[in-house]
């Protein structure tokens, strides 16, 4: 499968609470790649997740985000997940009295509407879950459990990387997947990802330090300063954010 | 960031039709001579009118109350009718009689009452305007020995037990509304379990106002035999209309030796539009003694009609080991509000009560969650749990909490949770970018919040419940 841009997004500009946060984005995600999105913090790596997305909280002030061929800032946040974009929260919230299970086969049935399937009924859903968990070699400890409540750091964002892999999206953006968690559960999310890699999924992972893409190793790292990408290179380019800082970057960008 | 959250649009109240039938209406106005006139029509025996007038004389001297945290103008008792019937052959021998306007009418509120289109399991008495139109199931229940008719039928019918238990748990002169329900109660349902008997079907009261410009008045007096068990649910609507419609009910319990009674509402009045024009204004008494040794009442409402909610569900738990319950959610969206809780008071020894109330409150709906819980001097051991959530969603209503707690025996147990929580921006965005619309994430997020009351429910009636929720707060969120 040749590869070609999934996600094209143009000159980007953002801005939360009268703050403009994201200040000329250019970037493109190409079907089955890997982009690491990373940068020091407040330089608008979360921001640009949660544009992506929809997020209510965010203005666009300028330039296009190309999805598919469509304008994806056009659409609203639930047409966006329909679309296949899928974004694993770095705050996931509670549902309370709402089981997992239940939260994910509404959303998994609202996928299937717009794709023009079946919804699947409860007996349906729970073999479906069982081959996507098996898959992933986990086991359904928490479906039964209401959406996040109560769940530690790391099971929440466990529990997004479940729900990634039960709606199968197309671009999966992972918003600081890795921060809280320790050693043991940032290899299970990697290897999991690793696993959901494919040729018609991109991934868009956003971090703040270099250890998660020890496990996933990237197609491209971007360095993202101060509402900008200002490098773009190889998986060499985050070892060398990891002995280096961020720091030798900024200037750069005060030089051009 | 709370911007974008509620977008007021029309609430589609989807039971505010009017059916046009024939009725014959009393001429608004209250006097001694319209309370003989109701008495007459519904062919009472003599002690049932006096002991309406007995109530009038009383209710004249009562003044209307004012604490509820509720507001609305000054009712003028003279301008309501107090009876509306539908003009229909008196005497009916069977349900092929009733009027198809009526039968179409209940069947459009998913309340069939023809034979073939009956509910399984579930019998059904239906209240329109002032009378009972129909019952359903009655031989299959009398076989039973378990009576289910309409009140005024009872009191002609079995005037000794209705005699024995009217009053004697809200009497004539309990307060305002109960005092003005006793002098012109119309109709409602009577039930009696005898002794041993576990009623083989649920027990259903559907209330529809039709009439413009009248007053619903219904009573309904359930009685549990020593060691009987029934299950009872009311849901009622109303057609929109402009103007604020009285509807004052008095519910009567009584729970014998070891009986159960669990008592279920689906509340749905026309609840005005998004201005607060129209709506019933619903102020209803609702009460029920735990006389026996182990009896149980559980109440579980769920409010989500009605310009004005006043209601206490209680419980008096006379009998030792004796068990009261209260569910409740209710629902205030636009300009409703509700001023809605329960009073649980201990008596016996080793009595126990549950409260579990939530109240959601949306647009500029005001809820108030208001509770008693008394320990009275000879309750030893007593116990009580009480938990009182709040939800708001968006920033223009309200949530207020007054728990009154009165303990006069110091071996009590007391437990009280509250907790107040807002429906962000971030938990709809969070349900919406996994693709599920506005709508759906609300729903989610509320019948979540109210799981641990829905599940009260005769399973029948909990889809309706969460489906209604769903209807209820449509346009609150955008």
């Amino acid at each position: 499968m040749s590869k070609h841009p999934l996600l094209q997004v143009k000159n980007l500009h953002a801005s939360a609470e009268g703050r403009e946060i994201l200040k000329g984005v250019d970037l493109t995600v190409n079907t089955g790649e890997v982009h690491a999105i990373m940068g020091p913090n407040g330089s608008g790596k979360s921001t640009l997740a949660q544009v992506l997305a929809g997020h209510p909280a965010y203005t666009v002030l300028a330039g296009t985000a190309t999805y598919e061929g469509k304008d994806l800032l056009a659409m609203k946040p639930e047409e966006r997940a329909r679309a296949g974009v899928f974004l694993a929260f770095q705050y996931p919230v509670e549902i309370r009295g709402i089981t997992n299970s239940y939260f994910l086969r509404s959303a998994l049935n609202a996928l299937r509407r717009e794709r023009g399937e079946a919804e699947l009924d409860p007996i349906d859903f729970l073999q479906f879950l069982e081959q996507k968990l098996k898959a992933i070699g986990w086991d359904d400890s928490m479906m039964n459990r209401p959406v996040n409540e109560g769940f530690s750091g790391g099971e929440k964002k466990r529990n997004e990387i479940l729900q990634l892999a039960v709606l199968e999206p197309r671009l999966a953006i992972l918003d600081e997947t890795d921060s809280g968690l320790d050693i043991d559960a940032l290899k299970t999310v990697a290897e999991t990802v690793n696993k959901l890699r494919s040729p018609d999924r991109s991934f868009l992972i956003v971090t703040h330090y270099q250890r998660l893409l020890n496990y996933i190793t990237p197609d491209v790292v971007h360095v993202l300063a101060d509402g900008r990408i200002v490098k773009s290179g190889g998986p060499e380019l985050a070892r060398e954010l990891e002995s280096r800082g961020y720091d030798w970057l900024r200037d750069g960008v005060m030089v051009s | 960031m709370s911007s974008g959250i509620e977008s007021q649009v029309l609430q589609p109240y989807k039971y505010g039709f009017v059916t046009d039938i024939e009725s014959e209406t009393v001429p608004p106005g209250l006097s001694e001579d319209v309370i003989r006139l109701i008495s007459e029509k519904k062919g009472e025996p003599a002690w049932m009118l006096d002991w309406r007038l007995k109530a009038y004389r009383n209710w004249l001297k009562m003044p209307e109350p004012h604490w509820p945290n509720v507001q609305y103008g000054p009712i003028d008792y003279q301008a309501i009718s107090y009876y509306a019937a539908p003009k229909q052959r008196p005497k009916l021998d069977s349900l092929d009689q009733v009027d198809p306007k009526l039968l179409e009418t209940f069947e459009k509120l998913g309340i069939p009452i023809e034979e073939r289109k009956r509910l399984a399991g579930v019998a059904v008495d239906a209240v329109f305007d002032s009378v009972s139109v129909a019952t359903t199931f009655r031989e299959e229940l009398k076989k039973h020995g378990v009576i289910f008719c309409a009140i005024s039928e009872a009191i002609r019918e079995y005037p000794e037990l209705v005699q024995q238990y009217l009053g004697s748990v809200v009497p004539y002169n309990d307060n305002f509304f109960a005092a003005l329900n006793s002098a012109v109660f119309t109709d409602g349902s009577f039930v009696y379990v005898p002794k041993g008997v576990r009623c083989p079907m649920e027990l259903s009261t559907y209330f529809r106002i039709n009439a413009a410009s009248t007053g619903q008045f219904e009573r309904t007096l359930i009685i549990a035999d020593d060691a009987s068990h029934v299950s009872y649910l009311e849901g009622c609507s109303a057609p929109v209309r402009d103007e604020n419609q009285l509807h004052a009910a008095v519910v009567e319990l009584v729970a014998l030796d070891r009986a159960t009674i669990k008592y279920s509402t689906i509340q749905n009045w026309y609840p005005g539009d998004e201005e607060g024009r129209g709506g019933i204004y619903n102020f209803v008494t609702k009460r029920g003694a735990c006389r026996g040794r182990g009896s149980k009442i559980s109440w579980t409402q769920v409010e989500t009609g009605s310009a004005i909610t006043w209601k206490y569900p209680g419980c008096i738990l006379q009998g030792d080991d004796s068990i009261g319950e209260f569910y409740s959610v209710a629902v205030t969206n636009h300009r409703q509000q509700a001023d809605t809780g329960t009073k649980m008071i201990h008596m016996g020894k080793n009595t126990r009560s549950t409260i579990v109330s939530k109240g959601i409150s949306a647009g500029r709906g005001q809820n108030t969650y208001r509770g008693l819980v008394k320990i009275l001097k000879g309750a030893e051991q007593a116990r009580n749990y009480s938990q009182c959530d709040s939800m708001l969603i968006g920033d223009r209503c309200g949530a207020h909490t007054f728990p009154y707690i009165d303990v006069r025996n110091s071996t009590a147990t007391m437990e009280h949770e509250a907790s107040t929580s807002k429906i962000g921006e971030d938990q709809i965005f969070y349900a919406k970018q996994r693709g599920l619309s506005a709508e759906d994430a609300v729903s989610m997020i509320v019948n979540g919040f109210c799981k641990e009351v829905f599940k009260e429910l005769p399973m029948e009636f909990a889809v309706e419940a969460q489906r209604l929720l769903g209807i209820s707060l449509e346009g609150s969120v955008g």
